[in-house]
């Protein structure tokens, strides 16, 4: 049976002001049913009030291969944080 | 007498929901998938909790230090009092979801009732497990749709289901003796105005997940009364061998 269905990605928002994260995925036979799904697989322990879903297939992701040629050239370039700033006292949560 | 009434009620609402979801916590660890196998599962805790609280609430009644245990565990077949719906045979996915589809036809619009009871633990129940059995509702609704207006194998394995299990349908919209005092106090929902939204609902998802109900019923029924069916024996030999082998064993 899950051969044919086909698989889902599962957000899930764990309360109001926070974003979806990715918790995992799981097979079903469309959006509506992956969402029940989820609800029962994923949300039994409280760990959301939101759901979003979305199949595996849309998804399109970086390729392994350009790691370097993507991330690399990064590595060096410290100028690019700031860190070389002086913060004034009374800003907070920087 | 009220108060008999009211005790044999209360375990006549818990045998419904125990059976069943003994019937369902059977498939844990069979499921079609491991989707399903949560789903059912949850539904399955969802009823022995529901269980749980009316067995409590019977114990509290009878007094006699009596305990929640007791009901399921030490009672044997004609003193169980579910309608035989609840105790048929898994059988496969469909035929599962058929039969809960049909409970949650009842236990939706039975409970929205009863969560306006009279009896204020009764209305508290009620309500508690409203939220879960709404769920249930939309979950065995959602796989009638999806499995009878699916594939050709899928749809006629549903039919065969519905055709088997339509005949125990009637029996939870008739009232026993006892259901019918309390229906006139105003502790138990009016069975008849119950029957009219969920023969409506039952309807109109069969007919959308493009199945047809058989051209005659044969309505089914004894439990209420403990006459069940030969498959009850085998639920209640697993269902209390620790304590038949074990009495009054604790852990």
């Amino acid at each position: 049976m899950n051969k044919n269905l086909p698989l889902y990605e599962i957000f899930i928002r764990s309360k109001n002001g926070l974003h979806h994260k990715h918790v995992g995925s799981l097979h079903a036979s469309d959006a509506q049913n992956a969402i029940m799904n989820a609800r029962d697989v994923y949300t039994r322990r409280q760990e959301g009030i939101s759901i979003w879903v979305i199949e595996s297939k849309d998804i399109t992701a970086s390729n392994p291969e350009d790691s370097d040629a993507f991330y690399a050239p990064a590595e060096d370039k410290v100028y690019r944080h700031p860190t070389f700033y002086d913060l004034p006292d009374e800003v907070k949560h920087m | 007498m009220a108060n008999k009434d009211l005790l044999n009620y209360t375990l006549q609402l818990a045998d419904d929901v125990m059976i069943l979801g003994h019937r369902l916590s059977e498939w844990t660890g069979h499921g079609p998938v491991l989707e399903q196998d949560i789903a059912l599962s949850n539904i399955a805790l969802d009823l022995i909790g529901k269980a749980r609280n009316l067995y409590q609430y019977a114990a509290r009644q009878e007094g006699n230090g009596k305990t929640e245990d007791d009901y399921p565990y030490k009672r044997d077949v004609l003193a169980w009092t579910n309608v035989l719906l609840v105790e048929q045979q898994n059988g496969d996915f469909g035929q599962t979801i058929v039969r809960q589809f049909l409970f949650d036809c009842y236990h939706y619009y039975h409970l929205e009732a009863l969560s306006k009871s009279n009896d204020e633990q009764m209305a508290f129940i009620g309500a508690k497990s409203l939220k879960e059995a709404r769920y249930h509702l939309q979950y065995s609704s959602e796989w009638m749709l999806r499995l009878g207006d699916g594939t050709e194998e899928s749809h006629s394995r549903m039919q065969k289901a519905v055709d088997d299990k339509i005949h125990y349908f009637e029996e939870l919209f008739i009232p026993t003796e006892l259901e019918a005092r309390l229906i006139k106090e105003g502790i138990a929902p009016d069975l008849s105005i119950i029957r009219e939204k969920a023969f409506a609902k039952m309807n109109a998802v069969i007919q959308e997940s493009t199945l047809v109900l058989p051209e005659k019923i044969y309505t089914q029924q004894g439990g209420r009364d403990g006459k069940h069916t030969e498959h009850f024996g085998f639920i209640l030999t697993e269902l209390q061998f620790m304590q038949k082998t074990y009495p009054d064993m604790v852990w």
